[in-house]
């Protein structure tokens, strides 16, 4: 199921937090931890047992699920997913194809495309504003800087439900947006602003200072400054943002319940996969399917970028 | 049709077309309008910017660098948030004349009791039992064979929403009567082992604990992943000095390994905690907070969108602030003690 490569896992943070002698060196030594003693030495075979234990514990719900996307609607009503294996004629793609196939009333595609459609913009125009505000706050002198950084720090622990009931009607009323991508594309940027300014800020503040003033010496501006030196330096700190957003945005069921209800124009697949939870709750040829096309493209992306994520993790970065 | 309903709305300030679109092509074609719209809004800050040159215009280039963000923080947060507080004062409806009335139904009423006791229930156990296997299987698969794979397989639900994780475990709940072939993973097992069938989303307070376990899965993958990094940061020396004074392996995890990732198992809980205050997705996909099974979060959205109470809503909504608020100071306090 999983095709790690071993430099992109969790471990990978340890060139950050500790001094490791490069692997070239001692090709085979494994280090010695505290807690590794302490697992060695309740013999091992408890150990590996326990830790076995708790891996399949992790990921047998998730593989019955799939297995039963797979296989015959009258199948899986009758029997459990264990028995597949035994009964090769009842796997089929037929769940797929419905749950695929447009225009009808049991399709996805429609709501997987407004997904995508609502997860780009909203991804993106955060990093463009918090990599401006994360620059002046961290190298721009300018009256009252400090405070409204620490204000900006500070709505991280608002809890988005607060500004939900009268964001609505800023919305519908003022705006004229309804039920657009426009109010989702708003709220999720607005939501993300003040965590993406404090990840990239924290970043930007470890880049020498010499850099900028060498640069400021040859009469560049601050312009200059931000695209042709912060910009390229900045990649991890805006992939680490960027891979958090982007799980947020896509995996989000609060803010778009709220924004688009259920509009089929408009509504991304989580909403609906909810709804069908809700009212086909027996229907499973359909709810595992939809499920494993909406996890899909964060799983494959979340793989991929791993190293980033759990960077972004450690450095602080976790919203709600 | 929908001229009506258009009708009641005010002329917006995005003109129709760029608002909405029916055709694939259309929806994409607003997605890269919206992006240019942004990349363009980001070029003429920059453009502006340049505008200013010297000592004064230098102060005034940093307030156009941070205008944006401040505006639509303030405009979509401080301002939203202070209308809410308002409307939480004003009654179940959020226009009445200012009374406590919300606060008071919030614990006098015993529908909405069992949703803070829920909600006490879960903050107490996720975080426990996350932290807990999560620290765990971070010391048992360290230094392993094969603990990149092994870690992954923790790691991964991370990436499934809330609603894909409710979906996947409403599976292992799925209730059949005992006399009839179990679909199930859990009735499977209670039916091998001789046991009833359970109904166990529906159960009471069963119900709310196998609810629990689903969060549990999400966030142990966390709490693995940051406690495994503090382990591994502990320097070598300490541990080899205190082998040879002949520390035993538990009161070498007790006296060497636990104070020294004290610091992040701190934030593990109190961002856990946060997170868990605020869970809504799993609920909602899994009861639809019925068979007393609702949490604050829940109750927040079925009183303020369902129940037409926003004053309720809203008055639900200062709760979660209210009580997130004293785990950052702690958080805060904390890392300072260790700074």
């Amino acid at each position: 199921m999983s095709t790690l490569q071993p430099a992109a896992l969790p471990e990978s943070v340890n060139d950050k937090t500790i001094a490791e002698p490069p692997e070239s060196v001692k090709p085979r030594r494994r280090r010695k931890t505290a807690a590794g003693e302490a697992a060695r030495a309740i013999s091992s075979p408890w150990a590996s047992g326990t830790a076995i234990v708790i891996a399949i514990l992790w990921t047998i719900p998730t593989f019955g699920l799939l297995v039963t996307s797979f296989r015959e609607q009258r199948a899986i009503n009758t029997s459990g997913w264990w028995t597949a294996f035994g009964d090769p004629s009842a796997w089929t793609l037929e769940n797929y194809r419905q749950a695929l196939a447009p225009g009808t009333s049991a399709s996805l595609s429609q709501y997987f495309i407004n997904t995508v459609v609502i997860t780009i913009p909203a991804v993106m125009l955060p990093i463009f504003l918090a990599t401006l505000a994360a620059y002046a706050f961290a190298w721009m002198p300018f009256p009252g800087r400090d405070a409204l950084f620490v204000a900006v720090f500070a709505l991280q622990i608002v809890p988005l439900q607060v500004a939900l009931i009268p964001l609505l009607s800023i919305y519908t009323e003022r705006l004229g947006f309804g039920a657009s991508y426009w109010s989702v594309w708003l709220s999720h940027t607005i939501f993300a602003l003040p965590l993406a300014t404090f990840l990239i800020h924290n970043f930007m503040r470890e880049l020498p200072g010499e850099l900028m003033e060498a640069a400021r010496v040859d009469g560049a501006g601050h312009v200059t400054i931000f695209f042709k030196i912060l910009l390229p330096l900045l990649t991890p700190a805006i992939a680490a943002f960027g891979i958090f957003q982007f799980l947020w945005v896509w995996n989000d069921l609060l803010v778009s319940l709220v924004f688009l209800g259920g509009t089929p124009d408009v509504a991304p697949i989580t909403v609906r996969v909810a709804e069908l939870s809700g009212s086909r709750g027996s229907a499973w040829y359909l709810l595992s399917a939809g499920a494993f096309i909406a996890m899909i493209v964060p799983v494959v992306v979340f793989l991929a970028l791993q190293r980033y994520f759990v960077r972004g993790l450690l450095a602080g970065g976790l919203k709600g | 049709m929908t001229a009506n309903v258009l009708g009641a709305v005010p002329a917006g300030i995005i003109p129709e077309p760029l608002l909405r679109a029916e055709s694939v092509a259309g929806k994409f074609f607003l997605m890269f309008f919206a992006i240019a719209f942004f990349a363009a809004v980001f070029g003429l800050v920059l453009f502006l910017a340049s505008l200013f040159r010297g000592r004064t215009g230098e102060k005034w280039q940093g307030v156009v660098f941070v205008g944006p963000t401040l505006l639509l923080v303030g405009i979509g947060l401080v301002y939203p948030a202070i209308l809410t507080i308002n409307q939480s004062f004003k009654g179940r409806s959020g226009e009445d004349a200012y009374t406590l009335s919300n606060y008071t139904a919030m614990f006098t009423q015993p529908e909405l009791l069992l949703v803070l006791r829920n909600t006490a229930l879960w903050v107490i156990l996720v975080p426990l039992l996350a932290t807990s296997i999560g620290l765990l299987y971070a010391i048992l698969v360290d230094r392993a064979r094969g603990e990149a794979f092994a870690k992954a397989l923790i790691f991964l639900p991370m990436a499934i929403s809330m609603v894909g994780a409710g979906i996947i475990w409403k599976f292992v709940y799925q209730y059949k009567q005992t006399s009839r072939p179990q679909i199930g993973l859990l009735n499977a097992i209670l039916k091998a082992l001789g046991f009833e069938t359970q109904q166990f989303l529906i159960n009471a307070p069963l119900n709310t604990f196998m609810l629990i376990i689903v969060m549990v899965w999400i966030q142990a993958g966390f709490a693995m992943t940051v406690l495994s990094a503090a382990i591994k940061a502990i320097p070598d020396d300490i541990i080899e000095a205190a082998k040879l004074d002949g520390v035993q392996t538990f009161k070498m995890f007790r006296f060497i390994t636990l104070p020294s990732i004290r610091a992040a198992l701190v934030v593990v809980v109190t961002t856990i905690g946060i997170g868990t205050l605020k869970v809504f997705d799993i609920v909602r996909t899994m009861t639809g907070g019925q068979f007393d099974t609702s949490v604050v979060a829940n109750e927040f959205y079925v009183q303020s969108f369902r129940a037409n109470a926003p004053g309720l809503g809203a008055a639900l909504a200062v709760l979660l602030f209210v009580l997130v608020v004293p785990i950052v100071v702690y958080n805060i306090v904390q890392m300072r003690k260790e700074a």
